[in-house]
């Protein structure tokens, strides 16, 4: 039985590269995935979508028999017989595999039926084995040539062969990586967030060469990623996935432009957009249950607004909302509608009394009277808190300087962005303005009264590793409080200022998700009253629906209490959310600055063009 | 890369320097008057006393002093044993083969078990295997060595007899058997700790990411466990190095359970008899030994690790 090779989306059952049942992952603590079927076909790239502990990495894993020690599958795989001679490769005996089988039955199928590419690169090679090796590890005869070869296919020059990991950089170091995986011919890649350690512009270049792989090999792709519109625009057909639970599957275009499902449909909301800045951006209230914790349920009952009593008391059955579209809600047309106010519940963190737009914390600043865009335009003011002239910073060993005559203005009371992609300098910049790092030349004037923490403090991107996890979170705060010399009572008030319960004073970080980290990592940067905030990539590593909550809270903040924020991001989205005037840096240089509006919307530099042409296309 | 190793040999050098001015030192600061502690056991008479000054110019300045023992010391003359009167420099020599047997054949024995058995623990990590040898491993770290160089003897030489109890045999074989349970007592201790630094090592190398990609990508275990021991190889190396100055101190009681006549024993004695200029020596041949060991480590990074070769190059 041959497939003709068709186009994938024209024909939905060609014959499928992979065809996967009632796939289960689970550990000690409980289940991981519940159950899901997936089937690949030739050239057809499927994305999984999900946020952080959607089980959506845990899926591939099991596809490929990698499953961590103690975690364990269920299910059945079957790859059917392949017999396309078209381009000489040779082909395949159809197999049938138990998930749950150990190490031996996985040896013919990795490699040369499925391939895993992992998301970091600068991890996933060996770091004391040259690249040329690398590659032709999976490769028995007439290595040298394949090598070469493979190089060529990824667009990379023939010396890399010769070259060690560490010599290259991250766009090169995944195309090698992606060379390593092909070279046993795989009929499926699958990518796990293959792009997301990347910069924006390189971002954009492995995922064309990709996709220009998979055309040419004819090669099913399935894409792990947290990106919506990463999925919308290289994918055939969406998967959504919810703690654990498959929510919603179909074609890429039903499931953006109709979604079935109010998870889907609030995740692709919560993605800031590039082109206008919204007053509040939308989220979900709430976090991701662990997978083993939800019972009887939508999963994403507790944090729909549409839930009606009968989403609590069974889990809704995946159904057919139009061809090859389904969803797993009992209300699937709720999905479209609008969500009634996304302020008053999108600021809120898990089983919060009520913070949002309301009371708290005086000696603020006032105009509350219409919350949005009261700041943003006379925020400008005449009078700078903080100038920086021609800074300059080269680390001992490198051979390019990390910043190579800065200089930035921030004004009292106004949110500038600093733009760039790794290597541009920004980090730096933050951490000479913050004191952690002291610049060659060039100078720093603070203006105003304000001497050591008063001045400046800092939100770092990691909130996992921000926090003393030997620490409760009121004694973090308390010694931040201390330290400005503020009472320790304040730790709740402080807490409540950031939208968590004054309860929370006695966990411990382990004890609170990413967002609840970083809330409490804004809370101690807080205490002191500082004049300026520096935001280091302080929302990039949470997941989209937090990113929004922590970017509201920051919004928020800063019209009650005045804020002054220097806020680096790689994220230009980010910076057109919340930015009042953005510098785009390149090695480490200031390219363009302006107001974020003329910057992002009318570029007027190269590099600046080059930026926003790399970010997938929105709509 | 030249310049890296001409650099780090001048930091070895001078290392070396600064240890012989406190080896030498030590003279001076052992307790007594120096002409006295010289003289050893003989009679302490005025005369004796000034000739001891004379011959070892004790007048002349510290330094000047320092200079002319490190000269000589350079050439291997370190002067005279107090207690046996002999040139110490031939004396050490004789004893110095014993040591490197015993010593050399210990660090074999502790690497040639103790790798192989943490890479073992460490792929069956968790495993009924690893934890047995993990155990047994533990043991091996905490008991000394010269209790378990006891034990040995009172089983196999006393109970069994499959060992001699003490001398050091003649020709290659005998002396092999010898030197077969101080090597063992010696090596015990060594090859436990040679399996928890490799278990560690490897562990920590098998959770990295590009070993679940060369899975991911079809590699057979045999290919990817060679990925992982490249990358292992690096602090393995480093901690080999670090154990050559605990096998220093091991040597000197085992050979003094065994009754070997080796560098350790000619240490206890010298000690012992405070019999000083035999004591510098010696410790200034195991500084050198252990500088060196330093040394040959840092090089080896240069074969190892590629990150480190480029660095140097720059």
């Amino acid at each position: 039985m041959t497939t003709p090779m068709t186009a994938p989306e024209q024909a939905p059952t060609p014959t499928p590269l992979l065809a996967v049942r009632d796939l289960r992952v689970a550990s000690a603590s409980g289940i991981i995935v519940a159950g899901l079927d997936l089937t690949v076909a030739p050239g057809e790239t499927v994305a999984i979508v999900g946020e952080s502990g959607s089980g959506k990495s845990m899926t591939v894993k099991a596809l490929t028999g990698l499953l961590p020690e103690g975690v364990h599958a269920g299910g059945r795989m079957e790859l059917p017989t392949r017999t396309d001679a078209s381009d000489g490769r040779k082909g395949r005996p159809g197999r049938e595999i138990d998930l749950a089988a150990p190490g031996a039955v996985w040896r013919d199928v990795r490699g040369s039926r499925i391939a895993l590419l992992l998301q970091d690169p600068f991890t996933s090679l060996s770091p004391v084995h040259r690249c040329g090796d690398q590659i032709g590890w999976a490769i028995s005869e007439g290595r040298a040539e394949r090598v070469a070869r493979l190089l060529a296919e990824v667009g990379l020059p023939a010396e890399v062969a010769d070259k060690y990991p560490f010599q290259l950089s991250g766009g090169m170091r995944q195309r090698v990586a992606i060379a390593a995986g092909l070279a046993a011919d795989p009929d499926l890649l699958i990518a796990d967030e293959p792009t997301t350690a990347l910069d924006v512009t390189t971002q954009h270049e492995v995922l064309e060469l990709i996709a220009r792989l998979q055309r040419e090999r004819d090669m099913g792709l399935i894409l792990i990623t947290h990106d919506l519109r990463l999925a919308r625009s290289r994918a055939d057909r969406i998967m959504v996935m919810y703690a654990g639970r498959l929510v919603e599957e179909g074609p890429t275009a039903r499931v953006m432009d109709a979604p079935a499902h109010p998870y889907t449909a609030r995740l692709a909301a919560c993605d800031p957009p590039l082109t206008h800045r919204l007053a509040v951006l939308p989220t979900i209230p709430g976090s991701v249950p662990r997978p083993w914790s939800v019972d009887a349920e939508c999963a994403f009952a507790a944090r729909c607004a549409f839930a009606v009593d009968a989403c609590r008391t069974a889990e809704p059955e995946l159904a057919e909302v139009a061809e090859g579209h389904r969803a797993a809600c009992l209300r699937p047309e709720t999905a479209g509608l609008p969500v009634a106010s996304p302020e008053g519940a999108g600021d809120l963190a898990p089983g919060t009394g009520s913070v949002g737009g309301g009371s708290a914390e005086g000696g603020s600043a006032g105009g509350s009277a219409s919350p949005l865009l009261t700041v943003e335009g006379q925020g400008v003011s005449a009078s700078p808190l903080l100038t920086a002239e021609g800074l300059a910073k080269r680390f001992p060993g490198s051979a390019v300087p990390a910043l190579d005559g800065v200089d930035l203005e921030i004004a009292a009371g106004e949110t500038v962005a600093v733009v760039g992609e790794s290597g541009s300098g920004k980090t730096t910049l933050a951490r000479c303005v913050v004191g952690l790092e002291r610049p060659d030349s060039g100078r720093i004037v603070f203006h105003g009264a304000a001497t050591g923490a008063r001045r400046v403090q800092i939100v770092f991107q990691d909130p996992y590793s921000a926090l003393n996890p030997g620490l409760t979170i009121g004694t973090s705060l308390s010694e931040a409080l201390r330290a400005a010399g503020r009472p320790k009572s304040e730790v709740g008030e402080l807490l409540e200022l950031v939208g968590l319960p004054a309860a929370y004073a006695r966990r411990r970080p382990r004890a609170l998700s990413g967002g609840e980290r970083q809330r409490v990592a804004i809370a101690r940067a807080l205490a002191p009253r500082a004049g300026l905030l520096v935001c280091d990539e302080s929302v990039s590593a949470l997941d989209v629906s937090v990113q929004a909550q922590v970017l509201n809270l920051l919004a928020d903040l800063r019209r009650r209490l005045g804020l002054t924020l220097l806020f680096i991001t790689h994220d230009l989205a980010v910076a057109r959310q919340i930015a009042d005037r953005v510098y785009v840096m390149h090695h480490g240089r200031v390219v363009e600055t302006g107001p974020v509006d003329s910057v992002l919307g009318a570029p007027a530099h190269e590099y600046t063009q080059r930026l926003l042409a790399s970010i997938p296309a929105a709509d | 890369m030249i310049i890296f190793v001409l650099r780090r040999a001048g930091a070895t050098l001078l290392l070396l320097l600064a240890l012989s001015l406190l080896v030498f030192a030590m003279l001076y600061l052992a307790p007594g008057d120096i002409a006295r502690n010289l003289l050893g056991t003989r009679n302490v008479t005025p005369e004796a006393l000034a000739q001891i000054r004379a011959r070892y110019h004790l007048d002349d300045p510290f330094l000047q002093q320092y200079w002319r023992w490190l000269t000589h010391a350079v050439t291997g003359d370190f002067g005279t044993s107090i207690r046996t009167g002999r040139p110490i420099g031939p004396l050490m020599l004789e004893k110095t083969g014993i040591t490197a047997a015993t010593a050399g054949l210990a660090f074999l024995l502790s690497v040639l078990v103790g790798i192989p058995t943490g890479i073992v623990t460490a792929v069956r990590r968790g495993r009924w295997l690893d934890r047995v040898l993990v155990t047994v491993s533990v043991i091996g770290v905490s008991a000394p060595g010269f209790a378990v160089g006891l034990l040995l003897l009172y089983v196999f030489a006393l109970g069994l007899g499959w060992f001699p109890i003490y001398g050091t045999g003649e020709g290659f074989f005998d002396s092999l058997w010898h030197l077969a349970l101080p090597a063992v007592a010696l090596a015990l201790g060594l090859g436990a700790f040679v399996v928890k630094l490799t278990r560690a090592a490897v562990i920590r190398e098998l959770d990295q990411d590009y070993v679940t990609f060369a899975r991911g990508r079809g590699l057979s275990e045999s290919a990817t466990l060679r990925i992982v021991l490249r990358n292992a190889a690096i602090p393995i190396v480093t901690s080999l190095g670090l154990m050559v100055a605990y096998l220093f101190g091991g040597t000197v009681l085992i050979e003094v359970t065994f009754a070997l006549p080796g560098l350790g024993s000619l240490m206890e004695e010298s000690v012992l008899f405070k019999d000083i200029p035999v004591v510098q020596a010696l410790t200034l041949a195991v500084a050198f030994v252990v500088s060196v060991t330093a040394f040959l480590v840092d090089l080896s990074y240069l074969l190892i690790d590629p990150r480190v070769r480029a660095r140097t190059v720059r």
